[in-house]
């Protein structure tokens, strides 16, 4: 697991083929009844896992960096958003009060400052981005400089995951404790709870991560996904070249950050829920695994890995409630003994094998050959 | 003490390792242009004082100074090599996983910053010039082969190559000749020569056949236990005894 695969490039037709059954093959379906409201829905949720899957898909598959607190960065996110969406509830909540019913509970009766400026919705997507690239910026900054590598720094991470949660899960913070947010009603006018308003939120959400694969496969080809990929493979010297890694490795690390951040964003309206559950290192290890099921280094392997993990955990906590993190773990162990590509690289698996199995046959209609090789090896 | 205007100036560097003395009082001068070898026994210090002059490890005490009014020890690895100061490894070290002209892109002349990476074009006469090296390095028709596929002497090759690129002022080669046959390391001690003079070249080599052909004349220096013992060209430093006492006599090539 050690040595990175080769950066396979996702084509262009593979990605417009992907473009186009996502963003518009499946919400026609939707409209047109052949798929449900409720599966639509589960899907979009799936596609901000699959944006998540590809931030850390361009930090470890591509920079060697192995990230485990982007499903931090995912939960900041939707925290910003949903922030947004508590104050939109208005006097809808339980109390009938414009506080946020959680706030009224505490014992609140005013807003609290830090929630006034997010009756804006410009401004709750400022911060859907900002506070997740500062929190990775400063914690960056201090990991690259102190030269921060490897295990240490996927600890380091799990570590600031784990802060982050303990912190959220108090109620003190103002941001709904263990329950976080619920019970969102609209958003930009649009009731949430309508059809229509969640296929417009699948759409932008397979707009986003289109948006965002055509964007890592358009930054990996540049001489900075050289650079990405040197320092996976020699740091060291990537530094005698004459850059400075630190900064790229920090470029790098805020935008992945805002990219999970951004699905994060999307996810909330459409799962109507944001608590600190989502932000513990066992959701930043599943991503991972993901990743690593789909094939890392791909681009398309780690959406292939997110949908199709997350499908079959649909599918498995409703058939085998108890059985779903053996198979989970199960299939995880599988992939890392028998395919170390994933399930990208099953292909180019099954072509090696039809190889060697034409060249078995070939041998076996020249037995003399064989049996002289069998002569010379075997002493 | 007045300054020559040198190139390179190491004075008085010492560098322990848990007691070890890895360099001892060093004292150290390249002039513009020059083509010097350093030779001695293993754990004379020879690589520590790369480390030292890269950036790598930092000495205990002493002054490292570049090009008269620069001090390298308070430079990081990347600022020492935007000096221009350029180094081969003593093992192969380049990106395996890249294509040659790739390796040769990644240390080509130019701003190393995060906007020029992302949108930077390479000019035609970047491309000109990588056609250059790959002629002088004999991989042209390897150019889009991954470097980790290519022969042993040819990633030797590739990363002077890379150095050539980076239009180093001051190439610092570890032990070239490691590990190549005697064709590849004749051919290795021709191209070294056909740079000396525009480079300023610093080779480090236990081969002395092939220390033979690259000094022709020039400066030798012998380092023994982290210090310079002797200096001057080949047949000297030969004939010295204390070198032959601690390093010619007990190599069976230097005969």
């Amino acid at each position: 697991m050690n040595k990175a695969p080769a950066a396979s490039k996702i084509r262009t037709p593979l990605l417009i083929a992907m473009a186009v059954f996502l963003v518009i093959v499946m919400p026609v379906l939707n409209v047109a009844g052949v798929i449900e409201d409720f599966t639509l829905n589960v899907w979009g949720k799936y596609l901000c896992y699959a944006i998540m899957a590809v931030s850390i898909d361009l930090l470890w598959g591509y920079t060697g960096l192995l990230c485990l607190g982007q499903a931090l960065f995912f939960t900041l996110g939707g925290y910003m958003m949903g922030m947004h969406l508590m104050l939109m509830i208005g006097k809808l909540g339980s109390y009938n009060s414009d506080l946020p019913d959680f706030l009224v509970f505490l014992g609140h009766t005013k807003l609290p400052a830090i929630w006034q400026p997010f009756y804006s919705f410009p401004f709750a997507m400022l911060m859907v981005f900002l506070v997740p690239g500062i929190l990775a910026l400063i914690f960056g900054f201090l990991a690259f400089r102190s030269r921060i590598k490897g295990v240490y720094f996927s600890i380091l991470t799990q570590a600031l995951t784990y802060a982050a949660a303990l912190l959220f899960f108090r109620n003190e913070l103002l941001m709904g404790g263990n329950n976080g947010f619920t019970d969102f009603r609209t958003l930009l006018g649009a009731n949430l709870r309508e059809a229509p308003t969640q296929r417009i939120l699948y759409i932008v959400s397979a707009i986003l991560l289109v948006a965002v694969v055509a964007g890592c496969k358009w930054l990996t080809s540049t001489r900075f996904g050289l650079i990405q990929r040197a320092i996976r493979d020699s740091e060291n010297r990537v530094l005698f070249s004459g850059y400075a890694t630190a900064n790229f490795k920090l470029f790098i690390f805020v935008l992945c950050a805002m990219i999970a951040a951004a699905a994060g964003a999307l996810y909330v309206p459409q799962v109507g829920i944001i608590n600190p559950g989502e932000m513990t290192t066992e959701r930043s290890l599943e991503a991972v695994v993901w990743v690593a099921l789909g094939g890392r280094g791909t681009l398309v392997g780690p959406v292939l890995g997110a949908v199709s993990v997350n499908a079959l955990k649909s599918w498995a906590t409703r058939a085998y409630p108890d059985m779903w993190l053996l198979i989970l773990g199960g299939s995880f162990v599988l992939v890392v003994m028998f395919m170390p590509k994933g399930i990208i690289g099953i292909p180019a698996q099954v072509r090696a094998l039809i190889a060697k199995m034409k060249n078995r046959g070939a041998n076996s209609r020249q037995p003399v050959t064989t049996k002289q090789d069998a002569e010379v090896t075997e002493p | 003490m007045k300054k020559k205007p040198f190139l390179l100036a190491a004075e008085g560097i010492n560098k322990s390792f848990d007691g070890f003395k890895a360099i001892n009082d060093l004292n150290f001068y390249l002039t513009e242009g020059e083509l010097r070898t350093v030779i001695g026994p293993n754990g004379a210090g020879k690589t520590t004082f790369l480390d030292i002059i890269t950036g790598r490890t930092r000495p205990d005490s002493g002054n490292l100074e570049w090009d008269t009014d620069h001090d390298l020890l308070k430079l990081n690895e990347y600022e020492i090599y935007r000096m221009g100061i350029g180094r081969k490894f003593q093992t192969p070290t380049v990106f395996s996983d890249h294509t040659v002209i790739e390796n040769l892109l990644l240390s080509m002349a130019g701003p190393r910053s995060i906007w020029h990476s992302l949108f930077g074009r390479v000019t035609a006469a970047q491309k000109e010039r990588l056609a250059e090296i790959l002629e002088t390095i004999k991989l042209n028709t390897q150019a889009y082969r991954k470097a980790g596929e290519l022969a042993h002497g040819q990633k030797q090759w590739l990363e002077i190559g890379m150095l050539l690129a980076q239009e180093a002022r001051l190439l610092l080669v570890d032990e070239p000749a490691a590990g190549m046959t005697d064709e590849e390391t004749y051919r290795t001690g021709e191209l070294l020569l056909s740079l000396a003079g525009k480079h300023t070249i610093m080779v480090i080599e236990h081969d002395m056949e092939f220390v033979r052909q690259i000094s022709q004349g020039r400066t030798v220096t012998v380092l023994h236990q982290g210090h310079v013992l002797a200096e001057g060209p080949v047949e000297k430093v030969q004939s010295d005894e204390r070198v032959i006492e601690v390093y010619l006599g007990r190599k069976s090539k230097a005969a």
